[in-house]
This record gives structure tokens, C-alpha cells and sequence, in this order.
């Protein structure tokens, strides 16, 4: 395939992709129903990881796929249906501060807008975005050691202070 | 694969063949799986002959059992969630497909050779977790929804060790890329001696059993069957679903003991390599699917075999095992891969 052929190839996956993830969200935060709005969340977070897969970004796509959709929503709908488990529409799944909810979430959007325009403006990537695991790891490893450290060691803290939150005896 | 038939596909034309290809052989290895396995060898383990009427030794009998799925009413249990309960078998179909995607059988004969192949195959595997969740929630049963939660306790726990015990290959062979997995036993040498290559059983052997053991536990049979156990919770998530779609249930779990038969064989026993030969070579793509089909069965041997043979665990026992045997096992196993890796 041209090089031009790939791109076009990659915009169409882009923009189906897109608008697959776009329903799934609005969907997400209009269903009355509290299991349906985490299977759209899984929509949306399989959206993420395909859109990583098209950017070869391999590594971060699959680990989306493994942390997002395979431990974090299936914790959520773990909790949510031993807690309630009630199918159809459920009352009380919205609200009252839809305000403050719109605000939060445009200032979040023009936020990140604003970064990745001013940050990249018109500058074209290249066809060929592929990283290999072994360039991620070499620069977690070495340029990035101390961030990641620092990450480790926060998470570390993070389930300590869960574990200990958790144990009241 | 191209190489074979000297001639050169476009990009869809390659995707469609691919495609046809994972989706017959994902029937096909049920088929085979629960023939030799689920009807023969337990049915000889028990001394009795298993089905002998549908065709030469019954061996057309699970051919039959499909059609007859086939012809079933697709009933929905009324107070069902529609959507969710149809979907849930597909979503666990799709996990196992997605497995097949980078399980080499050859140099080139692979459908997406990904550079990070093994964490992929991991990766996906978690998925069928969020179909059985689904299955066990949309059937509005109570027996469904107790079968749910504990595959996904279940399937949570055994996934650590899964990936632990992968680690220590992918330590020793420094890659995560199936085929550079296989090319690095078929080049390795024991003590100097390169003949039979280096399987990495004979120096990950504590990872192999851990691997099987929760690769038994993810596939949720006996003696980690409690998901679906049928003496306690009546077949669990899949109580309500008749029809073709408790056949994708069975074809998902019996096509996805195949793909995980098929992973081990490629971590532990050397995949489609076998000695004598350089590895290399073009002529792989012709016997390696064999090859590789003959150590998935030895596998799989293995893996029924523990079925066949184990009393089901209880609840407990189960996490028991995962959490405080597995778990740091497969870690000091790591540990230990790793320092070696150094110093040797």
C-alpha cells in the first residue's frame, strides 16, 4: 500500500472509530441504567485502545485493553451488581448539578483542546508512527527512571493507605 | 504462508483469508478438544466407551449435538436483559478469536505478528471476563448472577499468576514476540549442547505449572469449576442460555483451551520448531502447523487430564491457592529468572 493510501486508510478508521466512541459516550451518561453505562464505558475505553493500535502505539494500546477493560470495569460492574442489581430503567440516576457537570467538562475540553493545538499546531506526523516495546521500555528505563519511580512508589502508597483505610480492626 | 504459495495477496485480500481461516479452526478445535478429550478420554478414564453410534466410533457426534443447537428456539428468559444477555456469548467468542490473532504456527504463518504478541494474547484473554459478567447479570437469574461473580473473582485472581508465570520466559528469551519466543529456544543451547535447542520447560518448569494451573482456572473447569458449578448453582451464567448461544459458550471455552494449549506450547515447548532442522527455513510454514497442533494435543492432554482426574475446589480454597501459593511462587520465580539472567 502507498504511503497516501495508508493515511487515507488510517484517517477513515479514525473518524469511524471516533464517532463509535462519541455515541458510546453520550450514551454512557444518558442511559438509566447504571450496568449499561459501565458497558458503554467499555465502548468507549476499547475506542482509546484501537485508536493507540492506529497511532503504533502497540504497547500502550494493549495495556489500555488489559488495565482499563480487563481489572478497572470489571471491578466496577463487580461492585455495582453485588450492590444493585436491578434491570430496566432505574430512578435517581441522575443529578441535580448538571451545571456545575457541563462547566467541569468544557473547561476539561478547551483545556485539552487548546493544549494539543498550541502544542502540535499544523505539524504533520509522520506515516510511520510505529514504537517497538523495546523503545518504550529503553526510555521508561532510562530517560524516564525517576518519573517512574516516583509513579511506582505513589501507587505503592496508594494501596497501603487503601489496605488500610479498608481494615478497621 | 506467502512464501509457500509464491505469489503475492493485497493487504484485504491476505485479511479475508486470515480471517476465514481463525474462524474455522476456533470450531474445528472444539470439535477435536471435546471428541479425543470431554467424550473418549473421559469416557476410557471411567471405563466405559463414551458415544459410538453417530458415525465411525461417535466421532461425528459432537457434529451432531451443534446441529441440533442449531435448531434450538433462541429463548430469552422474560425478565431478561435482552441486549446484554444476546450479547454476552458474542463478547466471550470475540475474546477467543482475538487470542488466535497472534499465535504463530510458522516463521511467517501467523495472522499479526505483534511485536508485543504475548501481552496482547494476556490482554484479551481478560476480556471474556466482561462477557461472562454480562451473562451472568442479563439473565436476570439468581443462580446466573452468584455463577458470575465468581468467575470474575475468580478469573481476577488467576490472572496474576498467568502473567507472573509468563514473565519468566519472556525474561529469559528478552522478548515479548511469540516468534522471536520460539526462535530464541530453537537457538538456545543447554550447556553448550544446541541440539534439541533450549525448551524453556526444562528451565521454567516451575512458570509451566503455574501457567497450566491458571490457565485451568481461567478456562473455569473442574477442579476450579464453581463458576459454573451444576451440583451447586445449576451451571451458574449459563443457566438460561440454550440454542446457538450456549454453543458459543462451549466453543469459546473449548476453542480458548486450544489457544492457551497453543501460547503454552510456544512459551514452554519450543512451538513449531523441531530439531534437526535450521530454523530459518521456509519449510516451517508447511509443518509447522503440524508440529504445533501435535504439542497443543500434548498439552491439552494435560489440561483435561487435571479436569478429568480433580475434585472441585471450595470458594475459599480456591483464592487460597491464587493469593498465597501461586502468586509468590510464580514472583520468586522471577526473582530468581532474573538474577540468573544477570550473572549467567
Amino acid at each position: 500500500m502507498t504511503v497516501l493510501g495508508a493515511l487515507v486508510a488510517q484517517n477513515i478508521a479514525f473518524g469511524v472509530i471516533a464517532a463509535i466512541m462519541v455515541f458510546a459516550a453520550i450514551r454512557l451518561v444518558t442511559t438509566r441504567n447504571v450496568v449499561h453505562a459501565a458497558l458503554f464505558l467499555v465502548v468507549v475505553l476499547g475506542g482509546v485502545a484501537a485508536l493507540f493500535l492506529l497511532m503504533g502505539a502497540e504497547f500502550v494500546g494493549i495495556t489500555q485493553i488489559l488495565v482499563y477493560i480487563g481489572a478497572v470495569v470489571v471491578l466496577f460492574l463487580f461492585g455495582i451488581m453485588l450492590t444493585r442489581t436491578r434491570i430496566g430503567d432505574e430512578e435517581g440516576t441522575d443529578h441535580p448539578n448538571r451545571l456545575p457537570a457541563v462547566l467541569a467538562a468544557a473547561l476539561v475540553a478547551t483545556v485539552t483542546i487548546y493544549a494539543v493545538v498550541s502544542g502540535f499546531g499544523d505539524v504533520e506526523l509522520p506515516a510511520e508512527t510505529r514504537t517497538t516495546t523495546a523503545e518504550v521500555a529503553d526510555s521508561i528505563f532510562s530517560t524516564y527512571i525517576v518519573p517512574f519511580e516516583a509513579v511506582s512508589v505513589l501507587l505503592l502508597a496508594a494501596l497501603i493507605g487503601a489496605i488500610v483505610i479498608a481494615r478497621r480492626d | 504462508m506467502i512464501w509457500t504459495l509464491a505469489l503475492e495477496l493485497a493487504y484485504w485480500q491476505q485479511t479475508a483469508i486470515k480471517l476465514v481461516v481463525v474462524a474455522l479452526v476456533i470450531p474445528t478445535a472444539a470439535l477435536i478438544l471435546g471428541y479425543v478429550f470431554l467424550m473418549k478420554m473421559m469416557s476410557f478414564m471411567q471405563s466405559r466407551l463414551g458415544p459410538m453410534e453417530a458415525g465411525p466410533y461417535g466421532t461425528l457426534q459432537l457434529l451432531a449435538d451443534g446441529v441440533k443447537f442449531l435448531q434450538k428456539e433462541d429463548v430469552f428468559p422474560r425478565r431478561a436483559d435482552r441486549y446484554v444477555f444476546a450479547l454476552a456469548p458474542v463478547v466471550v467468542l470475540v475474546s477467543t478469536f482475538l487470542l488466535f490473532v497472534v499465535l504463530p504456527v510458522g516463521p511467517d504463518a501467523v495472522v499479526s505478528g505483534l511485536d508485543a504478541g504475548l501481552f496482547f494474547a494476556l490482554a484479551v484473554a481478560s476480556l471474556s471476563v466482561i462477557g461472562i459478567l454480562m451473562a451472568g447479570w442479563g439473565s436476570a437469574n439468581k443462580y446466573a448472577l452468584m455463577g458470575g461473580m465468581r468467575a470474575a473473582g475468580q478469573l481476577i485472581a488467576y490472572e496474576l499468576p498467568l502473567v507472573l508465570a509468563a514473565i519468566g520466559v519472556v525474561i529469559q528469551a528478552g522478548t515479548l514476540d511469540l516468534n522471536k519466543i520460539v526462535l530464541a529456544q530453537a537457538t538456545g543451547e543447554i550447556f553448550g549442547w544446541g541440539a534439541i535447542g533450549n525448551p524453556y520447560i526444562l528451565t521454567q518448569f516451575v512458570g509451566f505449572a503455574i501457567f497450566l494451573v491458571a490457565v485451568q482456572a481461567e478456562l473455569t473447569q473442574p477442579p476450579f469449576d464453581m463458576p459454573v458449578a451444576e451440583s451447586e448453582i445449576v451451571g451458574g451464567y449459563q443457566v438460561e442460555y440454550t440454542g446457538f448461544r450456549f454453543l458459543f459458550f462451549f466453543m469459546a471455552e473449548f476453542g480458548t483451551a486450544f489457544a492457551f494449549a497453543g501460547i503454552a506450547s510456544v512459551l514452554f515447548l519450543g512451538g513449531w520448531y523441531v530439531p534437526g532442522l535450521d530454523p530459518t527455513s521456509g519449510w516451517f510454514n508447511l509443518i509447522g502447523p503440524f508440529v504445533m497442533f501435535i504439542k497443543i494435543m500434548a498439552v491439552s492432554t494435560l489440561i483435561f487430564w487435571f479436569r478429568f482426574t480433580f475434585p472441585r475446589l471450595r470458594e475459599d480454597q480456591l483464592q487460597k491457592l491464587a493469593w498465597k501459593v501461586l502468586i509468590p511462587l510464580a514472583l520468586l520465580n522471577i526473582v530468581v529468572t532474573g538474577v540468573l539472567k544477570v550473572l549467567v
